[in-house]
């Protein structure tokens, strides 16, 4: 299996070759990409490099182009595209329908990948998309268990990539609209989820609020470490009850499942967080490397702790186990 | 076709979204087909395959009923399709052939095979571009996905004349859909055996901040706005940017009333301070928004 490792910089993409990447993803420094955070990311230059970097190490770079490009303002979503591929891209990772269709017709050569913002759930959607675009991989949705993962795999008319580790959306991925509800900035459109820019940190007799756009998305008493106001994992209320009504702030890791994975014929690996930083890379890909090293030697796996990385110190298999079912 | 061939904007009825009592479900219907002056009615449940056949057995009765009274009816597909099950349902689906499927997902799509369809609220068109490859696979209707500004709306309009462009104009607005069922959460249930306890919540269950501010509304899988949103006075813009039809979603309030509020605004008998007053009265207690339609946050409104 591929281990396919994020890069928010050059210095990422560096850190994650000499680690052990596979292949990296990455994106433009603009909102094209679902990362678009300030510092964050390539100009084209950097990409030319990073690309040319990786290629001389023996691994590839996936260029993401995954957010909906905005009515009127298409030329600089296809100048992406075009400057992907012109810079020596071994995949474009493509969420938009119209972008697909235009990268389809226009470099007919180039490898696409479904980009989990497609929301692609099952064979026939991904059938779909082989279908209308030529794609070869679609990157499945973490909504599914890893008996539906292989089920889908068995069907899939591609190579299908999983996510193991990293934030974890309990939402149909690139179907969401609860941070522009909140903030006026999305996922789709502005290529970000509960932007810092729209966070406040409150103090209260109670104790600390984190508050996202006017609204309150957690609470922490005066021992508690005050986490980020991600909106789908706060506490809210209901008349049933107060709690984590989405999801718990948790990670995903699924170390414990790459056997699973591999058996259900998944081609490639993917690491979220390319807003995090060269020790979160370096880390995360020498842990995922070194299990994978493991599990094709069939040798038990060192499932030390990736707890430092994990959002709330706390990491869970995700719905890959549907507990919840 | 942008507009009707008067200019006169339609008013359509999307699915009712919430899990009612199937009895209460067809009656609504009924009341809409004889009573509200809506050009199109999507019917069907898209929300949670679970609840289907509770609305099997009503739904040939309410189609007729619709088509009979001059309805447009469009048969709405599944937001979420996962399981063999919903797969095979939506095949099902898109074998109709005497009636415009829906399509909310694009598992749907491949099944259509280029036969002319609309497109719901839920697939993911936010530039001209997407809009034109829809046109080109068959959308003849295309309702817009609730985010997007007047802006890039009527850039879409513009792009491909020849559909129907129609927007979200009334009703807690569908923010999320997840594999996770939210209902069966909170009451402590494990999805398959959720005994359904979404029929508890006509309206949504009401999901409130840690200080008690009123913020989003449980719908099963779905997660919806608190607000509601309320393009009426938005109206005259949405026409000029080029939109043929305001859709209104169903609340646990009087629809028919609500349509009549609308049809009265569009046809210029009412205007829409009036016609606001009366949806606050018709469904109390819950804020309007139209922030999105200004590329602002959703929950916000500007008159």
């Amino acid at each position: 299996m591929e281990l396919i490792c994020p890069a928010g910089t050059p210095a990422a993409l560096k850190s994650a070759i000499e680690a052990g990447a596979d292949a990296i993803y990455c994106g433009f420094n603009d909102e094209t990409n679902a990362r678009n955070f300030p510092g964050l990311n390539f100009s084209r230059d950097e990409m030319r490099r990073g690309i040319a970097l990786a290629h001389r190490s023996g691994a590839k770079v996936l260029v993401a182009i995954n957010t909906f490009p905005r009515a009127g303002g298409v030329d600089l979503w296809h100048r992406a595209v075009d400057d992907a591929v012109s810079a020596g891209a071994d995949a474009l990772i493509l969420a938009d329908i119209g972008l697909m269709d235009y990268a389809a017709r226009r470099h007919p050569n180039q490898r696409l990948h479904v980009s989990v913002q497609a929301a692609a759930a099952n064979p026939d959607a991904i059938a779909f998309y082989v279908e209308a675009f030529g794609a070869r991989r679609v990157v499945l949705p973490r909504v599914l268990s890893v008996p539906e993962i292989a089920e889908i795999t068995r069907e899939a008319a591609c190579e299908t990539e999983v996510f193991v580790f990293g934030g974890l959306c309990v939402m149909a991925e690139g179907r969401c609209s609860l941070s522009s509800y909140a903030t006026g900035k999305s996922p789709n459109m502005q290529g970000v989820c509960s932007p810092a820019s729209h966070v406040v940190y409150q103090q209260t007799p109670q104790g600390t609020n984190s508050r996202l756009g006017g609204f309150t998305i957690n609470r922490f008493g005066p021992d508690e470490p005050a986490g980020y106001p991600t909106l789908c994992k706060g506490r809210f209320s209901t008349e049933l009850g107060t709690g984590y009504i989405f999801e718990d702030p948790v990670s995903l890791d699924a170390t414990t499942l790459l056997k699973g994975l591999r058996d259900a014929g998944v081609t490639a690996l993917k690491i979220e967080g390319r807003q995090r930083g060269r020790a979160y890379v370096d880390s995360v890909v020498r842990h995922f490397r070194g299990a994978l090293d493991a599990l094709a030697g069939g040798r038990e796996a060192d499932i030390a702790s990736l707890k430092p990385f994990t959002e709330g110190q706390a990491s869970t298999v995700g719905a890959y186990r549907k507990t919840w079912k | 076709m942008s507009n009707s061939s008067d200019g006169r904007m339609q008013l359509s009825l999307g699915p009712v979204l919430y899990n009612w009592a199937p009895d209460r479900w067809r009656d609504f219907y009924f009341a809409i087909a004889d009573e509200a002056p809506v050009d199109v009615v999507a019917v069907g449940e898209i929300v949670c395959s679970k609840r289907s056949p509770f609305f099997d057995d009503h739904l040939p009765a309410v189609i007729e009923r619709l088509r009979s009274a001059g309805k447009q009816v469009l048969l709405g597909s599944l937001i979420l399709v996962s399981q063999r099950r919903e797969r095979r349902q939506t095949e099902e689906l898109a074998a109709v052939t005497d009636m415009l499927i829906e399509v909310n997902d694009l598992t749907c799509l491949r099944a259509l095979a280029g036969r002319r369809h609309a497109i719901g609220p839920f697939v993911n068109i936010y530039s001209e571009s997407a809009a034109a490859f829809h046109a080109a696979q068959g959308a003849a209707r295309i309702c817009l996905p609730p985010e997007l500004p007047l802006s890039s709306v009527a850039a879409i309009a513009a792009g491909v004349p020849d559909v129907a462009i129609e927007v979200f104009a009334f009703g807690r607005v569908p923010l999320a859909i997840s594999a996770r069922c939210y209902h069966a959460r909170v009451h402590k249930l494990a999805k398959d055996n959720c005994r359904f306890v979404c029929d508890k919540d006509p309206d949504g269950l009401a999901l409130k901040t840690l200080e008690q501010q009123d913020f989003l509304t449980i719908n099963g899988v779905q997660t919806l706005s608190y607000t509601c949103t309320n393009l009426l006075g938005d109206a005259g813009r949405l026409r000029d940017a080029g939109v043929a039809s305001l859709r209104l979603s169903p609340q646990a309030c009087d629809m028919v009333a609500v349509a009549k509020v609308f049809r009265g605004v569009l046809d210029g008998r009412d205007d829409a301070e009036g016609g606001n007053r009366s949806l606050a009265a018709l469904y109390p207690n819950v804020p309007f928004s139209n922030g999105f339609l200004h590329g602002s946050a959703g929950v916000s409104y500007l008159s």
